[in-house]
């Protein structure tokens, strides 16, 4: 997504001369949404219209805050609303909560992400965090109970597949809903069953990862591949952070006893792995410039979302480790500097000024 | 004395830098650890508010007594063993007649010493001055960080717990065990908001407000200024003024 110009040449009608096409910031984020399409489908299926009500008033809210920030700031309503970027925080938001959180949730998390996160800092393009993913912190920090309440997945006791249940659970005072832990959740947990004990008496877990989470992942890996393919990003970032889950996940894997864990295709297949690989570190604004760089931060987040999975306080930790790779983002770029042609050696840093 | 040091230990001229213009946690941003450490509740920040304005002001009725006394080279080391006598004797005082408060509290009340607040305002004004703007000085600069202090454990309080004045009891005895008000019933409790890293975000809040209201009142100035020249009507006008 580094491929995205500025707006004053988008207006003129002009790109660089290496360059093939316009790449606007709408049509990337079109793009972004797009991509998303399959892994929200998934998310539908797998665990009830939740997860699709959360996406639509997630929007609607990014969307609201972003139009009162820019009037409180006095900048033209059409010009920034339709770049989409409060669209694509917002689609991203409501995949990452959980499908029955209630709509107040998901207005801290939405309106921090967007005030507090976006707007304090400057605006789109000046954030130094990735806003969908700091409004995701504050609310596991602060409310980890709702947080934590996934439902039960498709083919399981407790599926709730009912719209109505859905908006009343969101909207209402709340329905009955069976919650159950992710399958992450559960692993962590786990201190006296073996891998195959487990995987038999917890119905949550089903072939390589979790029932439904494997298929969210895959819809996931391949709007990514699609963006991928439109070179809407580089591959750097993704695969870094792939590469870098599996070398983590195969080296401290310890087998299939009780202190296991987990297997690498577990740990690629769950949890937030695909949808951050993708979605969430290939941010252009808060990750790192340089190819180079992307590489190196990809690497960075894999290796900290492992760590938080297996020895953290919380059973998934691609928010975490994402914030915390943001604020290490400028080193990278200090020290990742590509070479300029005809010069022999990288600039470090900034230009000495007297 | 000049007329200008005259002006500046006037009254008015002490309070409005303590409260406002020079605010210590507002302005100057010192003593951020137990601004940001203890404002959770107003009870918390009440306690330390008032040590600490209790501190300041001994302090610098101290420092401002033996100021021709001390050598230069000297005064720092002199100012914070000063500092820290008064510090213990507030921490006796409340050990002994607000106990669980002083638990609660904890390590920062023997932290008040390192508060750069009181140690500013000693080298900075106290060393210099008479002792009376001196102590004046100190129960300006201690009520305007007292104050941040209360305010920001108020807003914490109501967005943290949705409660207002809770267990006010372990600072002004039982008189005040019903003080308690719920702002907001049956509330869930928002971490963020006790947690420190929501003290950052409010101080910020706090800060921008107190900024806006500044340029406020100095484009008020600036309209009421401009008003005047017009009022003197010269004869003769050629191109615009």
């Amino acid at each position: 997504m580094a491929l995205i110009n500025s707006r004053s040449s988008i207006r003129a009608g002009q790109t660089s001369p290496h360059k093939l096409a316009l790449n606007s910031t709408q049509r990337v984020m079109g793009l972004l949404v797009l991509a998303t399409l399959p892994g929200l489908l998934a998310q539908t299926v797998f665990f009830g219209w939740g997860t699709l009500i959360n996406v639509l008033w997630c929007v609607l809210i990014a969307l609201g805050c972003e139009a009162l920030v820019l009037k409180l700031r006095q900048r033209s309503l059409a010009v920034c609303l339709s770049d989409c970027s409060a669209v694509v925080a917002g689609v991203l938001l409501g995949l990452a909560l959980p499908p029955f959180a209630p709509w107040w949730l998901s207005l801290v998390a939405v309106s921090f992400a967007m005030i507090i996160g976006k707007h304090l800092y400057g605006g789109l393009g000046q954030n130094p965090f990735n806003p969908a993913m700091l409004g995701y912190v504050l609310v596991l920090i602060s409310f980890p109970q709702e947080m934590i309440a996934w439902l039960p997945p498709m083919g399981l006791e407790g599926h709730n597949n009912s719209l109505s249940d859905a908006a009343f659970a969101i909207f209402g005072s709340g329905v009955d809903a069976v919650s159950m832990a992710t399958p992450l959740d559960v692993l962590k947990e786990n201190s006296s069953l073996t891998i195959n004990e487990l995987w038999q008496a917890n119905p949550v877990f089903d072939g390589m990862a979790g029932r439904g989470w494997l298929w969210v992942n895959v819809a996931y890996l391949a709007g990514g591949l699609f963006l991928l393919w439109r070179r809407v990003f580089t591959w750097h970032a993704p695969i870094g952070m792939l590469v870098a889950i599996t070398i983590m996940a195969t080296l401290f894997w310890q087998g299939s006893g009780s202190d296991s864990h987990g297997s690498p295709m577990f740990h690629l297949l769950s949890g937030a792995t695909m949808l951050g690989a993708f979605f969430i570190i290939t941010d252009p604004v808060s990750g790192a410039t340089s190819n180079r760089g992307r590489l190196i931060f990809g690497v960075g987040v894999g290796i900290m979302v492992y760590v938080i999975r297996a020895w953290g306080g919380y059973p998934d930790g691609v928010a975490f480790a994402v914030l915390l790779m943001n604020m290490a983002a400028p080193t990278i770029d200090y020290y990742t500097q590509p070479r300029t042609y005809g010069h022999h050696r990288a600039n470090k840093g900034m230009p000495k000024r007297d | 004395m000049t007329d200008n040091t005259a002006a500046k230990n006037s009254a008015a001229h002490i309070a409005l830098n303590g409260l406002w213009k020079n605010n210590p946690a507002l302005v100057q941003l010192l003593g951020l650890c137990p601004l940001l450490g203890v404002s959770s509740s107003v009870v918390n920040a009440l306690g330390l508010g008032l040590a600490t304005m209790m501190v300041v002001i001994g302090s610098n009725i101290a420092v401002s007594l033996i100021r021709r006394q001390v050598n230069d080279a000297i005064r720092l080391p002199v100012f914070v063993m000063i500092i820290a006598a008064f510090t213990t004797c507030i921490e006796l005082l409340m050990q002994a007649y607000t106990y669980e408060l002083y638990r609660i509290l904890g390590i920062f009340i023997p932290l008040i010493v390192t508060n750069c607040v009181i140690l500013g305002r000693a080298d900075g004004f106290a060393s210099r001055n008479p002792v009376l703007p001196s102590a004046f000085d100190g129960l300006m600069m201690g009520s305007g960080f007292a104050i941040i202090l209360v305010l920001l454990g108020a807003l914490r309080e109501v967005i943290g717990q949705g409660t207002l004045l809770a267990n006010m009891d372990l600072l002004f005895g039982p008189v005040a065990s019903d003080w308690s008000i719920t702002v907001i019933p049956n509330y869930k409790q928002f971490l963020f908001a006790i947690l420190p890293p929501g003290a950052f975000v409010f101080l910020g809040f706090l800060i921008a407000l107190k900024n806006i209201i500044d340029r406020h009142l100095e484009q008020r100035r600036k309209s009421r200024a401009s008003v005047l020249p017009s009022k003197s009507r010269r004869v003769r006008v050629t191109g615009n003024i």
